[in-house]
């Protein structure tokens, strides 16, 4: 049975763990060179023509 | 009807065939409500099912016979189904809003009931609320979803069924809802009130809207997937895991309307307010984000100003968010650690908030021409300065002491309506106009200065709205907390209704504003719909008549 | 083609993955918790269950929306407990399925409104609002005299209570209807009944003023003279607030 004092040690140490690898993550992906021409792409795609389905 | 003679034409053999037995099966479904719940709500809501059905599979055998489509259709995007849901989004608007300026007079005139249990405010009140959330708002959000969904991944819908199934069965919920409020059922859980069985027909929707989105998905041409579709599927997802957990009662029994909440208490409020403000969260932002990241930046001409940020946007709304339901139960009898990890996080979700709002309003940098001349882009851009605005509200009232003043009071009603009128509205009827002309193939809408007219009755209603909630909310926050010197409270709760009555009044008079701009808005559509017929048949006709035409200048 | 399908394929799960695992995470945390630590909810030995007539009332209490204008529950805030009384406790809502705390003061708070007016007055106040209170906002309710109440399906409420969690025993459920007629009929045989299984301080009232029919004005006048005084256990919140 977890009580608060559970709740709290947990928050402060796995909890934080998490936060920071979440963070951590989402700042890799966003911020990784590979990426940055697909996400151009993406960002550009949607002004171009798309008037029909590609297949 | 020959609408719907034309969508069932388009029909593959087999989709005919599956069409007509959901239709059956949901007959006979409304039929065993209807028997098992003789004498209750629950067997009108039968009879309710069972009509939907009968008059479904009527029009499905009427056109049963029709030729079946070419494979020339798979050439085109299938917007049929998105045409429908803007229809029916602005229809639910009209009776949304509708219905709100009535509950909003009846705090001006409380004798408007006729002495009828359907006409108090408790019951009509709902009625607004799922009208305009669920009714206007879920239409938009699943017109526009499918029209993005296929135009970012170049996809086709996987079939033309399943589509027209969850617009059907999702009306279906919310005409259940609504009429069950009017008949007093509810579950009293505030934008959860539909009860067990409209529950349970939404999580079959729901589903099935879920499967269509991954089944387009997986036939997208970019490895990539555009971010809109990452706030579509957060909506779908998160609503879901909301609506499931939420929601979860035991009926009195098979034949009745009536359940009991799963939860009491202490639990209950806190899942209610987790999934009160999620609600607000993935249905009413992450949803309309994805509709502005399509349409804001397609309606501009121009990229989104950094689609990086928009990612990062995304996680920490889709994080942050499902913490901050607590804020809502400040200084009750839930514990405090959970309503300070709730004012942790909401004041938090302003950073991811305001990059979203930023992104958008930095789009549109160098574009500020267009958005001078074009009502409909100016939409899209008073949405974003209203989304920044309320996100900044709404944190700043999840502080604890803030909150001691504003909760229970009008400012909640105020800080509501800021964002559903002046960004969730507002970005849908950008979204609308801009998507119209491109549906129906005109060269835009029947009238611009109607979008222009619309646009400033929507703002000015909002303004005059939000103002007068304020006023009265911050006022009556005041007065409730007064003290005389003699240490005594200053005024009776009686005081405080009196000081409120001309901002209910001039409350009443925004939503006027506003829901006259909707009803300017389905005029406008509706020509629009007509121009683009007229049009067709003139085009028809000229084709059968070849010579003559070839001496016509084109359309 | 498989490969390049497969590959898009995983890439949308993940998506799809990725949010659900994000977004369970704030209310795992919140929630779970509430159910197995203890404190959350204090101990009230002398909490009574709703009788069927309450239950009944509470029933229309959430079909007219009242929850929509009436908060129940009071906050720690000075001015509030001078105003409505003692703050709310956890536990006095521990039988609220659902609960009923409210958003919004659109009307005053109810939470300890239980016997702070007579019958009289809230039969007179639901008739017309505006006859007891002339600058009330709030809808008549003049049909509820009139309507009578169901009870043939009392006892299926209480047990569907009882599944999840309300400790009504079998006698409580079997006797539901009956209950439910003699809590409104004080000289009648069933008023007996009411005290035997749900307590002697129970109240048995003709709430309406007529004891010889059962409406549903006497329902929701018994639910609201029972508001804040289904335990003492907020009048004494220093010793309860020890344990």
């Amino acid at each position: 049975m977890p009580d608060h004092d559970t709740a709290v040690w947990l928050s402060k140490s796995y909890g934080l763990v998490y936060l920071v690898a979440l963070s951590l993550g989402v700042l890799l992906y966003v911020y990784w060179p590979a990426n940055r021409k697909r996400f151009d792409q993406a960002a550009e795609s949607i002004i171009r023509y798309e008037d029909r389905p590609w297949r | 009807m020959q609408v719907v003679a034309d969508v069932i034409a388009q029909f593959t053999g087999a989709e005919r065939r599956g069409a007509f037995f959901i239709a059956l099966a949901t007959a006979l479904l409304g039929l065993a409500m209807a028997v098992t719940g003789n004498g209750d709500s629950f067997g009108a809501h039968g009879a309710l099912v069972l009509a939907a059905s009968i008059i479904t599979i009527f029009c499905l055998i009427r056109s049963f016979d029709k030729p079946e489509p070419s494979s020339e259709r798979l050439q085109s995007y299938y917007d049929e189904p998105t045409k429908a849901g803007i229809v029916l989004a602005m229809a639910w608007a009209v009776l949304g809003l509708f219905v709100g300026d009535w509950v909003a007079w009846l705090l001006v005139y409380p004798d408007l009931t006729f002495d009828a249990a359907w006409a108090s405010f408790g019951r009509i009140r709902p009625v607004h609320t799922t009208g305009v959330i669920f009714g206007f708002g879920g239409n938009a959000l699943i017109a526009t979803s499918f029209y993005v969904l296929q135009r970012t991944t170049r996809a086709r819908l996987p079939d033309q069924l399943s589509p027209w199934f969850v617009l059907w069965g999702y009306n279906l919920f919310c005409v259940i809802a609504v009429t069950g409020y009017l008949m007093g059922v509810t579950q009293s859980k505030e934008y959860a009130e539909p009860e067990w069985y409209a529950d349970i027909w939404l999580v079959v929707v729901w589903v099935t809207y879920f499967a269509i989105y991954l089944r387009t998905l997986v036939r997208r041409k970019e490895p990539h997937i555009y971010v809109a579709n990452w706030y579509y599927m957060a909506f779908i997802l998160v609503v879901a895991i909301l609506h499931i957990v939420n929601n979860l009662a035991v009926p009195i029994s098979f034949g009745s309307a009536k359940s009991y909440s799963a939860f009491s208490g202490v639990q209950d409020a806190m899942t209610q307010w987790w999934y009160g403000h999620n609600a607000v969260a993935f249905f009413l932002t992450a949803g309309f984000l994805g509709m502005m990241y399509y349409y804001l930046p397609k309606r501009a001409g121009r990229p989104i100003y950094s689609y990086r940020m928009s990612i990062i946007s995304f996680w920490g709304i889709t994080f942050f968010y499902m913490w901050a339901g607590s804020h809502h139960l400040h200084y009750t009898a839930l514990p405090q650690w959970v309503q300070s990890l709730g004012m942790t996080f909401s004041v938090m979700l302003l950073v991811p908030s305001w990059a979203s709002a930023g992104n958008a309003l930095l789009t549109l940098n160098g574009a500020w021409d267009k958005v001078r001349d074009d009502a409909t882009l100016r939409f899209m851009m008073v949405a974003a300065v209203f989304y920044g605005l309320s996100t900044f509200e709404g944190s700043f009232m999840a502080i604890r002491s803030v909150n001691s003043l504003s909760h229970y009071t009008d400012w909640t009603i105020g800080h509501v309506h800021a964002g559903a009128l002046g960004w969730v509205a507002m970005i849908t009827f950008g979204a609308i106009y801009a998507s119209v002309p491109w549906l129906w193939k005109t060269r835009g809408m029947y009238s611009a200065r109607l979008v222009e007219a619309h646009f400033w009755l929507a703002v000015a209603g909002t303004v005059i709205y939000v103002f007068a909630m304020w006023n009265s909310g911050i006022i009556q926050g005041l007065m409730w907390r007064t003290y005389t010197e003699g240490g005594t409270l200053a005024y009776t709760f009686t005081d405080s209704l009196v000081a409120m009555r001309p901002y209910y009044m001039a409350r009443a008079i925004g939503g006027l504003f506003f829901l006259i701009g909707a009803l300017i808005g389905c005029y406008n559509i509706w020509m629009t719909i007509r121009m683009a017929r007229v049009s067709a048949t003139n085009t028809a006709a000229d084709l059968q008549d070849a010579p003559v035409a070839a001496l016509q200048p084109g359309e | 083609m498989f490969g390049f399908h497969y590959r898009l394929e995983r890439k949308a799960i993940g998506l799809v993955l990725a949010i659900i695992g994000v977004a369970s995470i704030g209310g795992a945390v919140e929630i779970a918790p509430l159910f197995t630590i203890h404190q959350t909810v204090e101990d009230a030995p002398d909490m009574r269950v709703y009788t069927p007539l309450e239950l009944a009332g509470r029933n229309i209490y959430i079909r007219e929306g009242c929850y929509a204008c009436h908060s129940q529950m009071i906050r720690t805030l000075r001015d509030e407990v001078e105003r409505y009384g003692p703050y709310s406790l956890a536990v006095e809502s521990k039988y609220d399925h659902p609960m009923l705390w409210g958003s919004k003061r659109t009307g005053p708070d109810l939470a300890r409104i239980g016997e702070k007016y007579s019958d009289d007055w809230h039969v007179a106040h639901m008739n017309n609002p505006r006859n007891v209170v002339k600058e009330s906002v709030m809808p008549a309710y003049a049909w509820l005299a009139r309507t009578e109440l169901r009870t043939d399906d009392l006892p299926n409420h209480l047990k569907a209570m009882r599944a999840v969690g309300v400790p009504y025993s079998d006698a409580m459920i079997a006797n539901a209807a009956a209950d439910a007629y003699g809590q409104a009929a004080p000289d009648s045989p069933f008023a007996e009944g009411v005290a035997e299984r749900y307590g002697g301080a129970t109240t048995v009232r003709a709430f309406d003023g007529d004891p010889g029919k059962l409406t549903e004005m006497d329902a929701l006048v018994a639910y609201l003279q029972i508001l804040g005084r289904l335990t003492n256990a907020a009048q004494k919140p220093v010793a309860s607030a020890e344990k």
